[in-house]
């Protein structure tokens, strides 16, 4: 039955509608206008006006990754397309499920080299899960709905549709509701073989140091994973490790977690990681950031790797197990497997096990000395976590230093409180993700931890926080350098610190006063907690720059190329080989 | 796991995809993308109706890298199926290859008498060229192409390998 009348704009816009979708953030250029008038006369989607595109996708990321809803993202043809690209790139690398209009040249013009044309597709096909040009205006509504399903089903990812401007101008009555389409090769597997749960229940019955270690993949199944994770931990007794992504998946203040793993993680994590006999890894992929050097990693242990994605399996390490599957629901058919089977794990070994982790959590691997005047970035952060854990609070962060003190002090007690671009390290992306979070927890605590570096390169999107009065708090940790590159020069290159200083900066009180928000500057410890909670009470956007030492290192850490087994653990301790030119080479 | 592992082997893989713009750049792109290797590639439409196409693809790797290359095919959104003929019983694979040899005289004669030997045919000639065509496996096509080299060999043209599982079964 054929439906109105509709141009192709209005046809997108009533896809969303219908798709759930309430608001999108965008930027308007020549090729969206018609969905942009579209826009104008409707008010079921809200739109966000960004100040660059690549804020947009960010926004969308830190909205979907908080929301466990889809992001959506509306911008130009051209250069409104290709800002848009390190968005999606980071959103690939991160599974998080973004759908992303772009305009395109109307199709006669295409391949012309016509004003704002560029190859979206051909550009955005390595950097998205699947990306459609709609050359006809019939294929439009079926696109758009599958879009939505590519986008959120399995693996989650950004997918792209590139819309010509005729598209969206041409009318037709082929609309059709998303119950109407059904994609025809896209199946992903959620449900595991019922003999690999059983085989993984026996090997986690047998074993004697068993370990989990977990990734976004259990965040990404829903509450429902984190529920099933946390229960079926607890209920085995066992230690819980999480990679960046997955932090919150577990919660941090239990006492079976030992912290996030790999190169800045926890002592204990990483050494339970290299001698446990069975690893039990649940939506994380083995990234390098997390098993060090690979032919000595995990030695001795059988591997468990439950992962939605065929292709994660076997990619850097090879495991005994291999389970294809949703987390959650793998997690719940292994925990009905283990009641039905009436395992037990053997304690005796268990409580071995306990009181060795134990021994290397005394280490006390996050400790420091904060004295005197100067604020340490590890106070800073650990005050900012203590003055805000009771409260509804969601954090943000760039990339770089900050962003691993911010994993390591704070404790995520619940998923989706943690956004952090982990697979892409995208300096810049923690202010526009914090607007996302901020739009869609309106009356949360949104705080987005930055560098004073990262937090220039997507600056511009104060304004955007202005427009829409969101009362984001951008608590900058302020050390004057590119603190992570410092870092590396000082251990890797002899102390050469070429091109890491912040220079000229701005006086970032008067810059977030010139948007009309607060700005705060502390630079005494003593003054650091009155004024952390200033900030928090003050129901308006702030810009608080936290002036802190300035050579600071992120400590433990496992130097490139190196095991598990050769942490550093602060700035005292040599690395008990020098880094090799083979660790060199790596980033 | 290192690039320095020698256990290399070559593999035969079908993949049935969705005949719609772009999708040959997704494989292509995949492969050069994760720096897999593709010694030859072919595709064509093999169903109108379904819009169905076979792409053809010989690769080599490690098992590990294959698996990988197996996995990451199988993951984009509009292929239906894969299979690895070569690991998943018995396959026939062929090539096609035109082949122009110019020359006279005693040359030009040998030229048509080791075609006749490879039952390959003469599509084209003139007093002083040949045009063969001939079909085969890949490594029957290379030793008639050396043959060929000092008989005046001016011009190759060859379609890359399609193969088929043997068996009743389809893909």
């Amino acid at each position: 039955m054929a439906s109105e009348q509709m141009n192709g704009a209005e046809m997108v816009i009533k896809s969303l509608v219908d798709q759930g979708v309430e608001v999108i953030f965008g930027y308007p250029g020549g090729a969206v206008l018609p969905i942009y008038d579209a826009l104008f006369q409707q008010n079921n989607i809200e739109h966000i006006l960004v100040r660059q595109e690549g804020g947009a996708v960010h926004a969308a990321e830190g909205y979907a990754r908080s929301t466990g809803k889809i992001g959506v993202v509306l911008v130009t043809s051209g250069p409104g397309a290709t800002n848009a690209v390190t968005g999606l790139t980071d959103a690939l690398m991160d599974s998080i499920p973004i759908v992303c209009l772009t305009g395109q040249v109307p199709t006669h013009l295409i391949g012309n080299d016509a004003f704002q044309e560029a190859d979206t597709t051909g550009i955005t096909r390595p950097c998205t899960k699947h990306n459609y040009l709609v050359k006809d205006i019939q294929d439009l509504p079926r696109i758009m709905h599958e879009a939505f399903y590519v986008a959120q089903t399995g693996r989650p990812g950004p997918v792209v549709i590139d819309l010509p401007k005729d598209i969206l101008q041409g009318k037709s009555d082929c609309y059709i509701p998303p119950e109407d389409v059904k994609h025809r090769s896209y199946k992903p597997q959620v449900d595991a073989e019922p003999s690999k749960i059983e085989q993984a229940v026996k090997l986690i019955a047998a074993a004697k140091r068993p370990v989990f270690y977990t990734g976004g993949g259990v965040i990404n199944a829903g509450d429902r994973g984190s529920e099933l994770l946390t229960r079926f931990v607890r209920k085995l007794g066992v230690p819980c490790t999480n990679t960046l992504m997955g932090l919150g998946s577990y919660p941090a203040s239990d006492p079976q977690f030992i912290g996030m793993l790999g190169m800045h993680g926890t002592y204990e994590a990483n050494l339970a990681m290299y001698n446990c006999d069975l690893m039990i890894n649940i939506g994380a992929r083995f990234d390098d950031r997390v098993t060090g050097r690979l032919d000595e990693f995990s030695p001795n242990s059988t591997k468990i790797h439950v992962d939605i994605d065929p292709s994660s399996i076997n990619k850097n390490v090879m495991v005994d197990l291999p389970i294809i599957g949703d987390a959650a629901r793998v997690l719940e058919a292994m925990m009905t497997a283990w009641d039905e089977g009436d395992y037990q794990l053997d304690q005796k070994a268990l409580k071995s096990w306990w009181a060795q982790i134990e021994e290397w959590r005394a280490k006390d691997c996050l400790a420091y000395t904060q004295k005197g005047k100067l604020i340490k970035p590890q106070y800073a952060i650990q005050r900012l976590y203590e003055l805000t854990k009771d409260r509804d609070t969601y954090i943000t962060t760039e990339v770089g230093q900050h962003q691993m003190w911010a994993a390591q002090y704070f404790k995520f007690e619940e998923p989706k409180r943690w956004m952090t671009s982990g697979g892409l390290g995208t300096m810049g992306y923690g202010l526009p993700a914090a607007m996302g979070v901020q739009r869609a927890h309106r009356d949360s605590l949104v705080i987005d931890v930055a560098g004073e570096a990262s937090i220039l390169m997507n600056i511009q999107e104060l304004s955007c926080i202005a427009q829409y009065n969101l009362p984001v708090k951008v608590f900058i940790v302020n050390n004057q350098w590119m603190g992570m590159v410092r870092q590396w020069q000082e251990l890797l290159h002899g102390a050469r610190y070429s091109e890491s200083y912040s220079a000229s900066l701005p006086d970032f009180v008067k810059l977030a006063e010139s948007f009309g928000m607060v700005g705060i500057r502390c630079e005494d410890a003593a003054d650091l907690d009155d004024k952390i909670m200033e900030m928090i009470d003050t129901p308006r956007p702030v810009v608080f720059d936290c002036a802190v030492t300035q050579d600071e290192n992120v400590f433990p850490m496992i130097p490139s190329g190196a095991a598990h087994y050769e942490m550093l653990l602060g700035p005292d301790d040599k690395a008990q080989r020098p880094i090799s030119e083979e660790g060199m080479v790596l980033v | 796991m290192s690039p320095r592992e020698t256990n290399i082997e070559k593999r035969t893989i079908a993949v049935l995809v969705d005949n719609e713009p772009g999708v040959l750049a997704r494989v292509i792109g995949l492969f050069s993308g994760r720096g897999y290797n593709i010694e030859s590639l072919t595709v064509s439409e093999v169903d109108q109706l379904k819009n169905f196409s076979r792409i053809t693809v010989v690769t080599s790797g490690t098992p590990q890298i294959l698996e990988q290359i197996k996995a990451q095919l199988d993951r984009l959104v509009p292929v239906h199926r894969i299979s690895d003929l070569t690991n998943e019983g018995p396959a026939v694979d062929r090539e096609l290859a035109l082949v122009k040899v110019a020359g006279t005289g005693e040359k030009r004669v040998e030229s048509l008498r080791i075609a006749d030997i490879f039952r390959a045919s003469v599509v084209d000639s003139s007093h002083d060229h040949f045009v063969f065509e001939m079909t085969g496996k890949s490594d029957k096509l290379d030793v008639f192409i050396d043959l060929m080299q000092p008989l005046g060999l001016v011009d190759v043209s060859r379609t890359g390998v399609v193969a088929i599982s043997r068996g009743p079964k389809g893909l």
